[in-house]
Formats: structure tokens, sequence, C-alpha cells
């Protein structure tokens, strides 16, 4: 099976806001992005299941065709630095994504 | 009025360094304007909280020496964002007394605009009452009057609109307070009557300096040119160029939503922008859309301090230790329990990490344990810093010496990499605000010093 991480450009997560982590995958081939778009393997249920997180915890998750790019944004259990929070930056929460299987 | 605007970003943070051949390079053309944002949450609620900044007094003192001698050469307005970091008095004072060092070892006159972005608690108390407060996200608590009487700094970040009164003031160098990072950027494109969409939409792509390029990076300068239809882009470094990927994939970076971005009082819609590459490694965006909002509202950032914390960070390389490590530190917090009775357990709380193992993700690393040692920081946190200090000594003590089920290694269980093993960190913050509040006329104060 072909992991995400093989075919994205791009696979990254984010603070976007002290509230909030944002995942970006993005691609740098039109045909590969419109293959995993169309595939619907990237869906809110996926990411509950990958991440552990109720759906309504998933506050994104939209399609750019512009850019080739999967937007992803969930809500932090954690608020970015207060007590018990592991990732300030929100830089390395990404990695659960990568294994995704095509 | 100008077919063109030039605008410089030599960097995406001041005082993260940029190499200075990019930037000079960028005077070969005519530019209306230097723009560096200098803030940011990303850090955590500390900056704000402890009233600190992000870079060195040093490394802000070299970038902006840089800045200034070129903005002043070429009679240029000079716009610097969220100063100093989180861009309250503080921060905001810091910038101005290094931009006095500047100019006084230069003996150069400036105009000073500074836009102050801090509030009073109980501006905020009002605006409550009031019920014009909301929380950015679901998962914010509302706020309380508690909550904002703990937190002693509170900051709103403006939009363009304080920042074009400073301009069409002519001042040579503007320090505004909490800044929207595109704010700074967008108004030295509104000031010369370009759209305020494309304004707004260059000045996110700007505000990360060369980050929009490849390959990106926050430590080089980029420009930008606002046409009165579309804006281009381009990196000056020959080392990096901008792709109509790289620049599109870049409006999505560090925002909750990929193309609706929401600003002070205003929604900027980019869902059906063009990128074309118009020349090499020329980026032109088109059809960027401003949407003013119904009621303006601008968001609030304030940082309050929660506990006191001490730390220790550990190996442990025992795999009899290891393979039953999360039962073990159970015990050590029952005894550090029973021998610290006398003291109530609301007033300290004890956190394991476990490196190597799932320290980073916590309960959503789906990968199982395979390694053979594991980094172990444990953090006391408390109420004051005397009694987290007494605690994490006492967890560390008990610990080291533990007498687990099993155990060959008598002698001990961890391995400090430095002694003393306890670090003592200070105060611990949370943001206690991150709300909209709605408004009624601008808030932000221009104060105009003449050096």
């Amino acid at each position: 099976m072909v992991k995400l991480v093989e075919k994205a450009k791009i696979l990254r997560s984010k603070n976007a806001g002290p509230f909030e982590i944002t995942l970006d995958v993005l691609f740098d081939d039109k045909s590969v992005y419109e293959e995993v778009k169309n595939s619907g393997i990237i869906s809110k249920e996926t990411i509950a299941e990958i991440y552990n997180l109720p759906i309504k915890d998933i506050h994104h998750l939209v399609y750019f065709d512009q850019a080739l790019g999967i937007k992803i944004t969930i809500a932090r259990k954690i608020s970015s630095g207060s007590p018990g929070d592991r990732d300030v930056y929100g830089a390395q929460q990404h990695a659960p994504l990568m294994n995704l299987e095509l | 009025m100008q077919n063109s605007i030039k605008i410089l970003s030599p960097c995406g943070i001041l005082g993260y360094g940029f190499p200075k051949e990019p930037f000079l390079k960028a005077f070969q053309e005519k530019i209306h304007g230097i723009v560096v944002d200098a803030g940011s949450t990303d850090a955590g609620p500390h900056k704000l909280g402890a009233n600190v900044s992000i870079v060195s007094r040093r490394a802000l003192k070299k970038d902006l020496s840089i800045i200034l001698e070129k903005g002043l050469q070429h009679r240029i307005p000079v716009i610097i964002g969220s100063s100093g970091g989180a861009g309250a008095k503080t921060h905001v004072e810091l910038t101005l007394e290094v931009v006095r060092e500047i100019l006084a070892e230069r003996s150069t006159h400036a105009k000073i605009g500074i836009i102050w972005a801090d509030f009073k608690q109980q501006t905020i108390i009002n605006a409550l009452e009031e019920g014009r407060i909301t929380p950015l996200s679901a998962n914010i608590p509302q706020l309380t009057k508690e909550k904002i009487l703990d937190t002693k700094t509170i900051v709103a970040q403006m939009g363009h609109e304080p920042i074009l009164k400073a301009l069409k003031q002519k001042c040579d160098i503007i320090l505004c307070g909490r800044s929207y990072d595109p704010s700074p950027f967008a108004a030295l494109g509104i000031y010369h009557g370009m759209d305020p969409g494309l304004s707004y939409h260059l000045g996110k792509i700007l505000e990360c300096g060369a980050l929009c390029a490849e390959p990106g990076t926050t430590k080089d300068s980029i420009l930008g040119t606002l046409y009165h239809d579309s804006f281009t882009v381009k990196a000056l470094n020959p080392i990096r160029k901008c792709t109509p990927t790289s620049v599109a994939a870049h409006t999505f970076y560090e925002k909750e939503h990929p193309f609706i971005l929401h600003g002070p009082g205003f929604t900027l819609n980019l869902e059906e922008c063009e990128f074309n590459e118009v020349a090499e490694g020329i980026i032109e965006v088109r059809n960027s859309q401003y949407l003013p909002d119904k009621e303006m509202k601008i968001k609030l950032e304030g940082a309050r301090q929660v506990a006191f914390r001490t730390f220790v960070i550990a190996g442990v390389r025992d795999p009899l230790l290891i393979s039953q490590l999360e039962e073990v530190e159970k015990e050590v917090l029952v005894q550090v329990k029973s021998y610290f009775a006398e003291i109530s357990e609301a007033d300290y709380q004890v956190n394991f990490y476990h490196y190597g193992k799932d320290a980073v993700l916590g309960e959503q690393e789906p990968s199982s344990f395979n390694g053979h040692e594991i980094g172990v920081m444990f953090e006391v946190l408390a109420k004051d810093q005397e009694l987290a200090n007494s605690i994490c000594a006492n967890v560390r003590s008990t610990f080291l010496h533990y007498g687990y089920q099993g155990r060959k290694s008598s002698a001990g269980n961890l391995a400090f990499p430095f002694a003393p093993s306890d670090i003592e960190f200070g105060p611990v913050y949370e943001f206690s605000i991150y709300h909209l509040m709605q408004i009624n006329r601008d808030p932000f104060l221009l104060e105009i010093v003449e050096v």
C-alpha cells in the first residue's frame, strides 16, 4: 500500500492560533492531488480515527484546488504552552497522517 | 496615484536575521516601504504574560540597524508590526528604545509613530457585561470577570486603520503594537490607493519573509508589488524561487481555513484567486476579495500566570524499568503524596513525559514503543516556586531510589545529564483571553515622537 507521505510534497502541522492545530497536505502533481481528493480517503471520519478525536473537534477539512492542497484544522485539548501541552508550536503533530494508506 | 507599489519584507520575524545582499538588491528598483512583522503567538503565552521578547535585544538591534539605514536613506516608511513579539506596552517600549539608540548613534532625526494595542481590564469587563465578547472557536471557554482580573497584559490585533493615520502624518518609522500580521503591509498598499483585498493578501504572503519561495525560509527578503488589479511576489535571493504552487500554498500557512481569512473588521475570500507565473520566478495573484464585516470585531489576546514549574530531565536505559515505567511512576507519586500528606493535592500537579515513546503525541500516539532507552522529563506545577521545588526534589529522590518489582539495578534508576538535576523554571502562563470584542470606534492610539 502507498502511504500519504510518499505522495505528498508537503505534509505539516502548525498552530492556527493557540487553540487549534492545522494539518496541511500539499501536492506538486495535479493528477495525484485529484486522485487523493476523489478517493475520499481523507475525511473527517479518517482524521477522527487517526487522531483519536471526536468529529466535533475537527473544525475544518477543506480542499483548495489552486494550491493542490488539503487543510484539516483540529481543536487542541490543551492550548499552546499551557500546563500539560506537549508541542507549543504544534509543529510535530502531523506524523500520524503520514502513514495513512491510500 | 502610483501605478505600482513595491513593498520589501526583510524577514519573517524582526530579529530572526536575514542575508544583507538580497535585501540591498531590492533597492535597484524604487521601493515604497520596508515592512516587517515582529510578532507571533506561536511561542506560547509566556511572551505576553511575562512581558519578554522572542528574539534577543542584540538581534533586534542588528536587524533594525540595516532596515533603518535603508529606510531613512531612501525616505520611505519603515513599519514594524507587533513590535517586540507580543506587541504589548513593554514590547513596544523596548523596540522604541533600540530605535532611539540606533538614531542617536548615527546622529539622525526621524518622526516616529507609535500605535499602542494595550487594553485596560475594565474596558474588557465592560465589553463582557455588554455582551460584546465571544470566544474565537468552540473549544475556547467563555470569558469571565475573574479571568480578566487575573490577566495583567491584554492586547488586541489592529487592522490597517491606525497605521494609515500614521502614514498620513508622514511618519518615517511606525512601531505598531499587536497587529493582525498582514495589517502593516496592507496599510501601505491602501495608503497608496490600492485594493484592500490585494493589499491584505499580499501582506499575508509577505509577513513570513521568504517562506513563500522554494526553498522557503523566514530568514530572507521577499519583494511584493501591488498593481490596481493584481499583485506579484518574487524572491530576491538567487538561491530561492517563487512558483504558483509555493505562493498558493503559503496562503494556507498557519491559518485554520485555506481561503477564508478573518481579519479585524473584514473577511478575505481567496477562493477565486489565480496564481500565475508571469515572468521567471515572478508570481502574479488576482481576485483576492475583501468583504467588510457587518460589525467591527477585534481579536483580544491575554495571558495569565497559572503556576510555577520545576522540572528534571533524565534518561532510563534499564529494560526492566522501561517495561514498567508508567506503573513505577504511579507508585512514586503515591509515596510523594504520602510524604507530603499535609499539602493539599490541589496545590500541585506532577506530569511525566517519555521522550522516545509518546512524549510528542501523548494519547494520540499510534506507534508502539520499540526503543532501548527513554528520555524521561517530569515537571511539578505548583502554586508557588518553593512548593514546586520541594515536591520536585522529592519526586526525583523517590524515583531515583525506588525499589520496583524485579529490580536488579539497586543503585539508582535515573541517568541525569546535569548537576544539579532539578531546574527551576519560574512562572507558567496560559492564554486566558483569546476572544473577539465588538467595537464601535478605532481604539488604537497613535502617539508621535520626533527624535
